[in-house]
């Protein structure tokens, strides 16, 4: 940085007398960097930086009886939300029809498992419902609707009732008592 | 030491402070929500807030400090209660609140340092979302009632239950509000992925 020349300017002179010495004009800066830090830190401490991100979620009007032509089990794969962060999974079969229960967990695992079934399904028809468990957190519903959005599934739902079917298929085949 | 450079740094760092900064405001409840890859960003304005602790309790703030004023307004006509100036005044200052009405009174007329200290006990909510103990019906009403253009965010937990925040949903879906957002944290996609 330019600066400028506050020396006494070449000493002393032949002359015998001294010149008057000149006032430096360099500020110690020291207390002006201690606010500085202090304000710094005081920012950093009281504000939030990232702001949240958020997920839309559209769920069914309760009060209009849409008529919908019915989902053939063959397509829709039901994905049940456990206890311990456990998936277990449905595909093709209805829960009467004796299915094989799939357990998976969350992340990749789920995400194969999605993806693998979609690609058994013809064209769009591919329908995923999501029913967490009353033992599920809400961090797994999150996942879950997540997921959906990674493997960008067009056609889920998320299905809040378990049928009673669904909870003996549970139960018998991996012991979740609901 | 010449000092000049590093002051340069520490003001300007500052300034940027500043400049992105949003203060963090006072939250009835610490939730810690769930990560997700969603890139839609949270509304600053116009915004309900229905958050949903670890422990299940309920609690429910909106943004604007007039609206506010305006909702504790048509709760007390509605309930047939009355606040004075002094408790709506740290109603308007409380970014969200977790007591059930019949409290709310006492609740307000505490002063700031007791109330931080008070455990709340959530909003009561129900499962079918329409009974008459469901409070946090009548408080996203009243809050749509104060400003019609109020968006709704739940905003969860990592590690409640799902069946609590199944009674928010519901209480929700009576309503008729189909249509909500879910405040999650920022989590980065899986690799190649794409959005569109």
């Amino acid at each position: 940085m330019a600066e400028i020349d506050t020396g006494g300017g070449g000493g002393k002179k032949g002359g015998g007398h001294v010149r008057s010495k000149k006032a430096s004009t360099r500020v110690d800066m020291t207390p002006m960097v201690d606010l500085g830090f202090l304000l710094i830190t005081f920012f950093i401490l009281a504000t939030t930086l990232s702001k949240p991100s958020s997920m839309t979620l559209n769920v069914p009007d309760k009060t209009k009886e849409l008529e919908t032509e019915p989902i053939k089990a063959s397509n829709v794969m039901t994905i049940f939300l456990g206890k311990n962060d456990k998936i277990h999974y449905i595909f093709g079969k209805a829960a009467t029809e004796d299915p094989e229960v799939v357990t998976v967990g969350y992340g990749y695992e789920l995400r194969k498992a999605i993806q693998d079934n979609a690609r058994k399904v013809p064209g769009d028809k591919f329908v995923v419902v999501i029913k967490p468990t009353k033992e599920a957190t809400y961090r797994n519903t999150v996942d879950a609707l997540d997921e959906m959005a990674i493997t960008k599934t067009k056609r889920y739902a998320l299905v809040d009732e378990l049928m009673p079917d669904e909870k003996k298929l549970l139960k018998d085949k991996v012991n979740l008592e609901l | 030491m010449d000092m000049t450079a590093m002051c340069d740094v520490a003001f300007l760092l500052l300034t940027f402070f500043i400049l992105t900064a949003q203060f963090r405001s006072q939250e009835a409840a610490a939730v810690d929500p769930p990560t997700s890859i969603s890139g839609i960003k949270v509304p600053d304005k116009d915004i309900m807030t229905i958050a949903l602790d670890k422990e299940g309790k309920v609690y429910f703030g909106i943004d604007n400090q007039n609206n506010r004023i305006a909702m504790l307004d048509n709760i007390a006509a509605a309930k047939g209660l009355s606040f004075n100036d002094k408790e709506k005044k740290a109603f308007a200052l409380m970014a969200s609140f977790g007591v059930p009405i019949a409290q709310l009174k006492s609740f307000l007329s505490l002063d700031n340092e007791q109330r931080m200290k008070v455990k709340q006990p959530g909003i009561p909510v129900d499962s079918t979302g329409a009974a008459n103990e469901n409070e946090l019906k009548d408080w996203v009403f009243n809050a749509r009632k104060a400003n019609p253009q109020l968006r709704i965010a739940v905003k969860g937990d990592s590690y409640s239950k799902f069946p609590n925040f199944k009674n928010v949903l519901s209480t929700l879906q009576a309503q008729n509000i189909n249509k909500f957002n879910l405040i999650t944290g920022t989590e980065a996609p899986p690799a190649g992925w794409t959005n569109d």
